[in-house]
C-alpha cells in the first residue's frame, strides 16, 4: 500500500488569514490619506503620518500585502489541486511566508521613516529589494516545481497565469531596482534619467498587468468556474489571450509618459500597444462571465460568485478605460489629474480587490473542512456595501478628474489661465468627501469579513486535519 | 536612434503584432489544434470537475482585436513610432508644443498690443489692464506670493509699503524679468551668542517696540553699527539697491519675533525669486508690474492706508 499524500493547506492558511489582516490595515491607511485631503490637519504635524509618507505605505500594503497574500494563498492551493500533488519542497513555502511578512513588517517601518528610493510601487530600499527577490525566486521553485510534479499531463490554465505571473514579476523587480547603495538605507538607480523613468514604468505597468492582472486571473480560472460548477467558456480564448496577453502587455509601460521628454517613438509605441490590449484583456472576462451561461440564476443565491462576477465587470471597465487614457489626446487632458486614481481603483478594489474577497469566501471554509463560510448573509451585505463604496469611489474621482482637466487647460479671450491650480482644489473638496465615504465603505466591509472568517475558523467543526491528494481522472 | 536599435525596435514590433495575428488566424481557422469546437469540453478534468469548453472565438472579440492591430499599424504608418521612421504626418510633440505655444502667442500678442507704450504707472490705473493682469498673477505668481500677494513666510508679501528690491517700475520690473538672489550672510560665528542677542534685541526695537532686553540695546546699536548698517542702513530702513530690507517697519519677510530675528542673524537667509523674463515675455512681465506697481502703497504715502496683512509673519 501506497502511503496517502496530502496537500499542504497550512502555508495556504497563513496566508488566506494575513490576506484579510493586511485587506484591513492597508485600506485602513488608505482611508487615513483620503482623509487627510479632506482634512490636512490630520497629519497631526508628526512626519510619519504625513501625506507623503502614508501614500506609499498604502499602495505597498494593499498592492503587495494583501493582494500578494492573496496570489501566495490562492496559487499555493490551486497549484497543489490542479496538479494532483503536495506543494513542492514545504519548507522553502514556509520560508516564502514568513520572508514576505518580514518584508511587509520592514516595508511598514521604513516608509513612515521617511526611507524611499522614489520609485513609485518599487519605494524599498535596496536591503528589501534583496529580500523580495529571495524570497521570489524561492516563491518560483515552490511553485514550478510543483508544476514539474504534476500528476496530470495537461497544465491547468490557471497555472499558465500564475507562472507567468511570477516569472516576469521576478525580471521586472531585479531589473528595476538595480541600485547603487550608498549608506544602509539609502541606494541610486543605475539608470540615468529618462531612461530610469522608462525602466520604471516598465517595471510600473507590468507591475500592473502581471501582479495585478495575470495573477488574479489565474484566480478567477479557478474559483470561477469552480464556484458555478460550470466549465470554462473556451480554452481556445484561453489561449488567444494568455499569449497576446503576456506579449503585448511588455509594451504598455511608456503610456505614464506621454508628453514628457521620453522620445516620441516609445510613447506612440506605448499608445498602439495598449489599444491593442483591449481585446486580449476582454478575453478573461469573455471566458469569466460566460463560464456561467447556464448558471445564470446562481448570481440570485450565491454572493461569492457576485463579487467574482462584478469584479471581471470591474476588470473589463477599467480594461477599457486604461487604453483610452492611453491616447495622446485623452492623456493630455486626464493625465496629473484624479481621473489616474479613479481608475486605479476602479481596477485595484474593483477588480484585484472583489475576485480576492470573492476567493478567499470560497477557500476558507474548504481550508478549515467547512461546506461554506459561517454567515452567507453577512457576504451579502459585505457584497453590497464594497460595490456600493467602489461606485461612489470610482464616480467621484472621475467626475473630479474631468473637472481638474478641463480647468487647467480653460483660457480666456486673452489668452490667460482662466483658473489658477487652488481653485481646482476648491471644486475638487466635494468629491474627496465622496471618494473618503466610498472608501469607508469598502473598509468597512472589511469588518464584516474578518468576523465571518474567525466565526467560521472558530467554529466546533472546523478542522485544518490533512487532506489527500486527489486521484487525477483519466485524460 | 542608431540603425541597431532601430531594427531591434522594427523586428520586435513586427514580430510581436504577427505574432497575435497568427495566434487568431490559427484559433479561428478549420485545423484550430485537436480540439473539437462547441459545447463539447476539451475532455481533460482536473481537481475533480474543472472542465473546459472550446467554444470559438466570439466574432465580437475578433474584429474589435483586428480593429485595434489595423489601428496600431495605421497610426504607426502617419506617427512616430516604428523604429527611427518618423510617420507620413511629419508630427513630433515638439513641433505639437511649439504649434500651440506659437498660437497663445499670437493671441496675447494681439490682445496685449492695446497696452504697449503705456507706463507701468498707467497700466497700475488702467483696470483693463489689471483684470488681465490679475489673471496672469494667479497663474504665475500666486502659488508663491498668494492669491492675495500677502505672501507667507520667505515669501515677501507684496502690498507691503516697503518692498525689498523697490517700489519704481524699473526696480519692478527687473525684479520680475530678472529674477533676485537675496542674500543675508551668517553672522552667527562673528558676533557670538551674547552679540547675536543683543543685535536681535536692538533689530527688534527698530520698528518702535519695546526690546525684551532693554539693557542690551546700546551693545546691540555698537554692533549694528559696524556689522548690519553697511547694508540694511545706519537707520536700520533698508537699501533697495542690495535687497537689504527695511527693519524698522511692521513688516518681516521671515517673521519679527526674537527667536526668528536671532535664527536670521545667527544662521543668515538665503532666497531666490526665479526670473520670469523667457516664459512670460516683455509684455506680460510689464502687466505684472503694473499690477504689483498698483498693490504696494508708496513709501511717500502714509503706510496705515493699507493695513498691513496679518499673515504677513509680523508676529514670528
Amino acid at each position: 500500500m501506497q502511503r496517502t499524500e496530502t496537500y499542504n493547506d497550512t502555508v495556504v492558511r497563513q496566508f488566506a488569514v494575513m490576506t484579510v489582516v493586511w485587506g484591513i490595515v492597508g485600506m485602513l491607511v488608505g482611508v487615513i490619506i483620503a482623509a487627510q485631503l479632506l482634512f490636512p490637519a490630520l497629519n497631526f504635524d508628526i512626519p510619519w503620518l504625513s501625506y507623503g509618507r502614508l501614500r506609499p505605505l498604502h499602495t505597498n500594503a494593499v498592492i503587495f500585502a494583501f493582494g500578494g497574500s492573496a496570489l501566495f494563498a490562492s496559487s499555493y492551493y490551486v497549484v497543489q489541486r490542479t496538479c494532483h500533488a503536495r506543494l513542492f519542497a514545504g519548507p522553502l513555502a514556509s520560508f516564502t511566508f514568513w520572508g514576505w511578512n518580514l518584508i511587509i513588517v520592514a516595508a511598514a517601518i521604513t516608509l513612515p521613516l521617511g526611507i524611499t528610493s522614489g520609485k513609485e510601487y518599487a519605494e524599498l530600499e535596496w536591503p528589501i529589494d534583496i529580500a523580495i527577490a529571495i524570497v521570489w525566486v524561492a516563491y518560483a521553485v515552490v511553485f514550478l516545481g510543483t508544476l514539474a510534479t504534476r500528476k496530470v499531463k495537461h497544465i491547468y490554465v490557471a497555472n499558465w497565469f500564475f507562472a507567468s505571473f511570477i516569472i516576469t514579476v521576478a525580471v521586472l523587480h531585479i531589473v528595476n531596482s538595480a541600485e547603487i547603495p550608498v549608506s544602509m538605507w539609502k541606494s541610486y538607480s543605475v539608470y540615468p534619467g529618462v531612461v530610469d523613468a522608462m525602466v520604471e514604468w516598465w517595471y510600473g505597468h507590468n507591475a500592473v498587468g502581471f501582479f495585478l492582472t495575470a495573477g488574479f486571473l489565474g484566480i478567477m480560472y479557478y474559483f470561477v468556474p469552480k464556484q458555478a460548477g460550470r466549465p470554462i467558456y473556451s480554452y481556445r480564448l484561453s489561449v488567444v489571450h494568455f499569449w497576446a496577453l503576456i506579449s503585448i502587455y511588455m509594451w504598455a509601460g511608456p503610456h505614464h509618459l506621454i508628453y514628457t521628454s521620453l522620445p516620441d517613438w516609445a510613447q506612440s509605441l506605448g499608445m498602439v500597444f495598449s489599444l491593442m490590449l483591449i481585446a486580449p484583456s476582454w478575453g478573461g472576462m469573455i471566458n469569466g462571465i460566460m463560464t456561467l451561461s447556464g448558471a445564470w440564476h446562481k448570481l440570485r443565491t450565491d454572493p461569492i460568485l457576485k463579487f467574482l462576477i462584478v469584479s471581471l465587470s470591474f476588470y473589463g471597465m477599467s480594461t477599457f478605460e486604461g487604453p483610452m487614457m492611453s491616447i495622446k489626446t485623452v492623456n493630455a487632458l486626464s493625465h496629473y489629474t484624479d481621473w489616474t486614481i479613479g481608475h486605479v481603483h476602479s481596477g485595484a478594489l474593483g477588480w484585484v480587490a472583489m475576485v480576492s474577497i470573492g476567493m478567499l469566501y470560497a477557500l476558507i471554509p474548504r481550508l478549515w473542512g467547512r461546506i461554506e463560510m459561517y454567515s452567507t448573509r453577512l457576504i451579502d451585505i459585505h457584497f453590497w456595501t464594497t460595490t456600493i463604496g467602489i461606485v461612489l469611489y470610482v464616480a467621484a474621482m472621475w467626475i473630479a478628474g474631468v473637472m481638474q482637466g478641463l480647468m487647467w487647460r480653460a483660457t480666456n479671450a486673452d489668452g490667460t489661465l482662466t483658473y489658477t491650480f487652488v481653485e481646482s482644489l476648491k471644486v475638487t473638496y466635494p468629491f474627496y468627501a465622496v471618494r473618503l465615504a466610498g472608501g469607508v465603505l469598502v473598509f468597512g466591509g472589511m469588518f464584516l469579513m474578518a468576523y465571518n472568517v474567525w466565526k467560521t475558523v472558530t467554529a466546533p467543526n472546523a478542522t485544518t486535519a490533512d487532506q489527500p491528494v486527489l486521484q487525477p481522472a483519466h485524460g | 536612434m542608431s540603425g541597431f536599435w532601430n531594427w531591434w525596435i522594427v523586428l520586435l514590433v513586427t514580430a510581436n503584432v504577427a505574432f497575435a495575428v497568427w495566434l487568431l488566424l490559427s484559433t479561428t481557422s478549420a485545423k484550430a489544434g485537436d480540439q473539437k469546437a462547441g459545447p463539447e469540453t476539451t475532455g481533460h478534468t482536473w481537481d475533480g470537475d474543472l472542465q473546459e469548453y472550446n467554444n470559438p472565438l466570439p466574432r465580437w472579440w475578433l474584429f474589435l482585436f483586428y480593429f485595434t492591430i489595423a489601428f496600431a499599424i495605421g497610426y504607426l504608418v502617419l506617427f512616430p513610432g516604428f523604429g527611427a521612421f518618423r510617420g507620413t504626418l511629419g508630427w513630433s510633440q515638439v513641433k505639437q508644443w511649439q504649434a500651440q505655444t506659437d498660437e497663445a502667442n499670437a493671441i496675447a500678442a494681439r490682445e496685449f498690443a492695446r497696452f504697449d507704450g503705456k507706463t507701468v504707472e498707467e497700466l497700475a490705473k488702467d483696470p483693463a489692464a489689471i483684470k488681465i493682469a490679475k489673471n496672469l498673477f494667479a497663474a504665475n505668481c500666486s502659488m508663491c506670493h498668494g492669491s492675495d500677494a500677502r505672501g507667507a513666510k520667505g515669501f515677501p508679501n507684496l502690498t507691503s509699503p516697503n518692498l525689498t528690491w523697490g517700489h519704481e517700475p524699473e526696480a519692478i520690473l527687473a525684479t520680475i524679468g530678472g529674477g533676485r538672489q537675496g542674500v543675508m550672510p551668517a553672522w552667527g560665528a562673528v558676533l557670538g551668542a551674547d552679540g547675536v542677542e543683543a543685535v536681535a534685541n536692538y533689530v527688534y526695537s527698530l520698528s518702535g517696540r519695546q526690546a525684551p532686553q532693554a539693557s542690551l540695546l546700546a551693545a546691540g546699536k555698537e554692533k549694528f553699527d559696524t556689522v548690519c548698517a553697511a547694508c540694511h542702513g545706519p537707520d536700520g530702513k533698508g537699501n533697495p539697491a542690495l535687497g537689504a530690507p527695511n527693519l524698522a517697519d511692521e513688516y518681516w519677510i521671515y517673521g519679527g519675533s526674537l527667536p526668528v530675528i536671532k535664527e536670521t542673524v545667527t544662521n543668515g537667509r538665503t532666497n531666490k525669486m526665479p526670473a520670469h523674463l523667457e516664459l512670460l515675455g516683455e509684455q506680460k512681465i510689464k502687466l505684472l508690474a503694473g499690477y504689483v506697481y498698483s498693490l504696494s502703497p508708496k513709501p511717500a504715502l502714509p503706510a496705515a492706508t493699507t493695513a498691513p496683512a496679518p499673515a504677513s509673519g509680523a508676529g514670528g
